[in-house]
This record gives C-alpha cells, structure tokens and sequence, in this order.
C-alpha cells in the first residue's frame, strides 16, 4: 500500500485568466515508512506539493490518495489527521503562548477527551526532546526548540505522514540539525513515513530517496548517493552538492586524485591518500 | 529574544495567585459594585480593609502597587480640583464668582479619590497576580453561557490567545523594522510631533504588510491541524478550590456590609 499517490495531479494559480501552472500532470508515490527528500529550487513547486498533500490546496486535476482513499473535501479531515504539515518559519506555527497549550491544540481540534489529549502531550513532547519544557514559554525558546514545538504540535495527532515543508530554512545549523535528528526518529522509532523538503542538501544524505523538482515535474529520482553522483544534471536545475562533494570535486578539478564521496572521514583519507602517494614519488 | 513580561505579571506564588482567575474577574466586578455602592464613610473604609488585606496576602510590594496609582495621578489631581470648585453645599467656607469650596465639595472629593485609587489598585492587583494566559482561560470560562446565543466564545478566546502570542513577536519584527530604517537614515527622534508620527509610516506599513503574511501562514497552520472541526474538547480545565470559596464569602460580606451601611448609615457628606 503507498502511504502517498499523486496521480496526474496539476495546480495553477491563475491570474486574470491565465493559468500558471504550478505542478503538471504530477506522478509520484510514497511507500509507508519511506524517508523522502523532495530537493528544489525556489518556484520549482515542493512547497506545492506539501499544501496539496493534506488538502490545503485543492488540486486543479488528478487524484492524491493518502492509504488508499482519495483526497476530497469529505474526507479533508481524516486525511490531515493521517497527513501532518510542518511549515517554514517556526513563529507563525503556534497557537498559544505555552508549549503545552500549544500542542494540545490540534488534539483539542479532533475532540478528544482530556485524559487522551494529556497522554498525546507527553508522547509528542518526549518524541520531539522537549518533555522539560512543558510549562516553557514559546517566545523564549530558540529556533530549532519552537520548530520542535510545531512538530510536537503536529504530532499530537498521530499522523502516519509526517511533511516537513522547508522547516529547517529559517534555522541556524544548531537548529538543523535538530529537525533533522528528530525527523530521523520518529521515522526510525515511531515508523512515521516522512517527506523532508528541503534546499539543503546536505540533509537530503538522510533519506532513502530523494527526488528533485524542477518547474513543477519531477526530474530527478532515486538514492541521494545516485542523485548526488548526477552532478552536471543537478547544476541545470540550480542545485549543488553538498559541501563535502562540492570540496571533492575543487580538489580533483586542482589535480588531486581523489574518488567521489559524500562523507567527510572518507574525504580525509582520500586526501590522505593522495598526498602519500605523491611524497612516495 | 526581548523579555516578554507582556502585562505586569509579578512572578511570585502566593495565596491570590493561585486562586482561580475567573474568581479573581468576578471579585474586581464585585468590588467595583461596592465601591460604588458605598455612600459613606464605613463603607468605603470596609472596602479598602479588603483590599488590603488582599494585597498582603498577593505578596506583591506595596510599592509595585502603588505605582499603578501614580498612573492616574493627573486625573485624580484634576477630577478633585473640578469637583472641589463647583461643587455646591451648605457649609461654604470660600466663595467667588461661580466658584466655592464647601464641606459637601470637599467630602465628596475626596470619596471620589478614595474610589479611584482603590479600583486602580484592584485592577492592577489582578493584572499582577495573574498571567495573560489565565485571564484569558478565565474570561473564556465566564463567557461560556453566552453560547447559548451562539456567541463564538471559544474563537474569541482564540483571538485573545493569538494576539498574546503574536506580541513579542511583533514587537521584535518593529524594532528591526526601525533599526532598518534607521541604517538607511530615518529620523525618529527629532521634529515636530507631526513629523515624528510621519516619520512611523514606513515602519507600519512593512509591520502591517508582514502581519498579514504571517496570519494566512498561522491559518494555513491551524487548518493542518485540524482547526475548523464542529466539536472541540478543551484541555485546560480551572478548578475553584478552598481559597476562591473564601474569597467568594469575602465579596458577598463586603456587598451585603456596604448596602446595610448604605441603608442603615445613608450617605455622609
């Protein structure tokens, strides 16, 4: 069963008649516990994707199937209970001015009763790290703790899909890396399918998969290693490699006999390698 | 991140702090009846007792208490200047043109300032003594009734929770809005108080502009989780307890006392 199905979806904005279209005749599926990276551009349509998802915009045409059922406005709310979206910017995302009221929120949105809801705090607190800041005021915590905050949030409705729609963009490296951790968790841990969008593409090495969108299709598909190995291909889309590739290739492209990798120790040897071998000389 | 002591809550725990808030709003309402309804000098007098006491147990300094007074120093100064000057009785002691100080004038004054300072101090008592997010909890609790005339409480109460929310970070959002003025070299500081408002346009406008953009993000948000569903539980609940069944007996004697005083004394002037 795929946890999630695109099937010929578009999405245009239009604007005085003319359609732009956003996403075009889009095929794509998720398998349940996947860990997907969905690399872009700006405008390339991933943010799209993300707001389609759970019906938050309604696709022009195609079907979105989330487990099987498709997407309509009937069924919008049990798709978002199945489908959580974590977005951007950590400070536009929270509801009240405690932690714990906060999460509470989307528990208290599905009518829970209150023993229930008080159990979902504690889980979604613990799987994010953040059971000690229970009574904590949101305004004071840091980027990568309120954008922890907003996954617990989301995760107070136990969704089997977890998208992060660029949630890592407004954080500093520290705060990255916490999403990604936590991201990394809940899919390993809590077996929660997760769809990470990101521009950094350094966290796309965390996934199984990752897929690139360029002008609302998709281009590019396969392990990050494969994708990151299709290095011209990714320059015509705007993207680079990661850091510790982009290092490689100014290395080789000096004259350094160094292989290809991803990985920083790797790297270190390989250069190692390299100057060994020319001293042997 | 700037200090967010948004109101003037006084982080301390104490016997009226941790009374329930919708006691706390009921109780301000009920003295402000009785202070009002107090006409003479007992009454009055009953009524700053409570509120002294009410203040000692809040473990709040008098001095932070106080202070909320000095806020209305102006218009205590001036209503008593007016009222002393035109207001009339028998017991003249100085008279000229439309102007005279009488005995009734001077009483009546000074019941005025009596009134005035004790409601500034209740209302600040409460404000120190509970959090914005308590007052809100208890404004929605107390509201609850108006559903039956489908009053949208609780998306009221949401209101109130956002704007709380959305404070600090608005308030952060201005000062770099400023700061980014300033370093293109805006004036604020100087210039008429025209040109002092005018100069807060570009910094408004961007403010406003990004106010919005953050509330269709919120929305878009909430609509994630769900918001918008026909039922909703709550999971917050207050509960009344010993000291707010005490400070309910305490307002109901004050009432009855100052309207047996009010019928059994009458008015002194």
């Amino acid at each position: 069963m795929h946890a999630l199905e695109f099937r010929n979806v578009d999405f245009a904005y239009s604007e005085e008649g003319k359609r732009d279209f956003c996403i075009k005749k889009l095929n794509f599926t998720v398998e349940e516990g996947e860990f997907v990276a969905v690399l872009g551009h700006n405008g390339s349509g991933k943010s799209t994707l993300a707001r389609l998802s759970n019906g938050i915009l309604a696709s022009d045409g195609g079907e979105i199937r989330v487990f099987d059922s498709v997407l309509t406005d009937k069924n919008l709310f049990d798709i978002r209970k199945q489908v959580g979206v974590v977005f951007q910017n950590p400070d536009n995302q929270t509801v009240a001015s405690i932690v714990e009221d906060d999460v509470a929120f989307g528990a208290e949105n599905i009518a829970l009763p209150r023993e229930e809801i008080g159990r979902r705090i504690d889980f979604a607190l613990k799987a994010v790290g953040m059971e000690e800041f229970r009574r904590a005021t949101v305004a004071r915590l840091s980027g990568g703790q309120k954008q922890r905050v907003a996954i617990a949030g989301v995760l107070a409705l136990k969704p089997r899909i977890m998208i992060l729609d660029e949630s890592t963009a407004m954080l500093d490296p520290k705060g990255r890396r916490e999403i990604a951790n936590v991201a990394l968790r809940l899919n390993k841990e809590e077996k929660i399918t997760v769809l990470f969008i990101t521009h950094f593409m350094e966290e796309a090495l965390l996934a199984d998969r990752a897929v690139v969108m360029n002008r609302g299709e998709i281009v590019m598909e396969g392990t990050p290693r494969e994708i990151f190995s299709r290095h011209e291909e990714l320059l015509t889309y705007n993207l680079t490699l990661p850091r510790i590739g982009r290092i490689c290739k100014s290395l080789s492209e000096g004259g350094m006999s160094v292989n290809d990798t991803l990985d920083i120790d790797t790297l270190a040897d390989e250069i190692a390698r390299d100057i060994k071998g020319d001293s042997a000389l | 991140m700037k200090e967010v002591t948004f109101g003037q809550y006084y982080p301390v725990d104490s016997f009226i702090h941790r009374m329930d808030p919708r006691l706390k709003i009921v109780f301000l309402i009920g003295f402000i009846v009785a202070i009002f309804l107090a006409d003479n000098f007992y009454g009055l007098a009953a009524c700053a007792g409570v509120l002294i006491l009410a203040v000692a147990l809040s473990r709040v300094p008098v001095g932070k208490v106080l202070r909320a007074v000095r806020g209305i120093l102006f218009l205590v100064i001036f209503t008593a200047a007016i009222n002393i000057l035109f207001h009339t009785g028998e017991h003249v002691y100085w008279q000229w043109s439309i102007f005279s100080v009488t005995r009734e004038g001077i009483l009546f004054s000074a019941y005025l300032i009596l009134r005035l300072v004790l409601l500034v101090v209740c209302s600040s008592l409460l404000t120190y003594t509970t959090t914005p997010v308590s007052l809100t909890d208890g404004i929605e609790s107390l509201l609850t009734p108006l559903k039956w005339i489908r009053f949208p409480v609780h998306a009221l109460a949401l209101i109130m929770s956002i704007a709380l929310r959305f404070i600090p970070i608005l308030m952060d959002e201005t000062d770099r809005i400023k700061n980014a003025q300033k370093a293109r070299g805006a004036d604020f500081e100087s210039g008429g108080p025209i040109k002092r408002i005018k100069a807060f346009i570009p910094i408004l406008v961007p403010l406003l502009l990004s106010a919005f953009r953050r509330a269709d993000e919120l929305g878009d948000a909430m609509d994630a989780r769900c918001y918008g569903g026909k039922t909703r539980t709550k999971y917050k609940k207050l509960h009344f307890t010993w000291r707010d069944l005490l400070g309910f007996l305490l307002l109901a004697a004050l009432i009855t006392g100052v309207v047996l005083l009010r019928i059994y004394v009458g008015e002194m002037l």
